[in-house]
């Protein structure tokens, strides 16, 4: 069998992969995909443990997970529409309206 | 055998998540994120977890990429295609990326906690219906609340992205 600590190895590898992507990349669609690959990870760590620990609660709360992101990117790509239509630009660094 | 499996899908699901990060392009990451997404869902089935392994194909291939897809197809995205990523051109996110990678990996195998080889799972009975009655009965407050985000996300989208004439 898997130990557990590959599944927690991979959703931290995962993780820190997402984070590159959140704090590094200057495209906002690359941006909101990096979003994704952090919810998923976190996703496994939650399976991982409901698993070995088992407890079907993990498998629920990463389906809450899931709804979530589900909403969250559809308002976000709301978002994004309206802002290229506006403004034009899909660079991060553009996008500073909110600045006071 | 399972090791073999899950080292594929690892290697697999790494090798994609920095596509999606390092590609230029984001048709290119929206593909690569895609191909992660699959392999995060054989990584489900592994987890003796098959219910959710559906859900993530249907909802993140099957929706939310076809959503990307179509967003990056309705924008023009040849400007950021342009664009030139250059990953030393922030050092402290740079450091502080680091620092959180070694921290973690430092904890997790420090731990000794985290060592289970056998899951205690007790094989009693079907598993989705268990999870099932668990989500209908205990968490059934939640899962109204998740219907009702999602509606006002549906609706929230609808006006978002709607033409201001219209």
């Amino acid at each position: 069998m898997v130990p557990l600590w590959w599944y927690i190895s991979l959703a931290v590898v995962l993780f820190v992969i997402g984070a590159a992507g959140v704090l590094l990349r200057r495209n906002i669609l690359v941006v909101l995909m990096s979003l994704e690959l952090l919810l998923n990870s976190v996703n496994i760590n939650f399976i991982a443990f409901g698993r070995y620990y088992g407890d079907v609660r993990g498998q629920i709360f990463a389906i809450f997970v899931i709804a979530i992101t589900a909403a969250e990117v559809a308002v976000a790509l709301g978002i994004l529409v309206a802002l290229v239509r506006n403004k034009s630009t899909l660079k991060i660094d553009d996008v500073t309206t909110m600045k006071g | 055998m399972g090791q073999g499996f899950f080292l594929l899908f690892a290697a697999g699901a790494v090798v994609t998540a920095l596509t999606v990060v390092l590609a230029r392009n984001p048709v290119h990451s929206a593909l690569a994120l895609m191909a992660c997404f699959l392999q995060i869902s054989a990584i489900f089935v592994l987890l003796e977890a098959p219910l959710l392994a559906v859900v993530q194909i249907f909802v993140y291939v099957g929706a939310i990429m076809v959503l990307f897809l179509f967003v990056i197809m309705m924008i023009d995205v040849r400007e950021a295609v342009l664009q030139r990523f250059l990953p030393g051109h922030n050092l402290p996110a740079l450091a502080l990326l680091v620092v959180l990678g070694v921290e973690m990996l430092a904890l997790v195998l420090w731990s000794g906690r985290f060592s289970a080889i056998e899951p205690i799972t007790p094989h009693e009975g079907d598993q989705v219906r268990q999870l099932s009655t668990t989500l209908f009965a205990d968490y059934l407050l939640p899962f109204e609340v998740a219907s009702i985000i999602l509606l006002a996300a549906l609706v929230g989208a609808i006006v978002l992205a709607r033409k201001e004439s219209g």
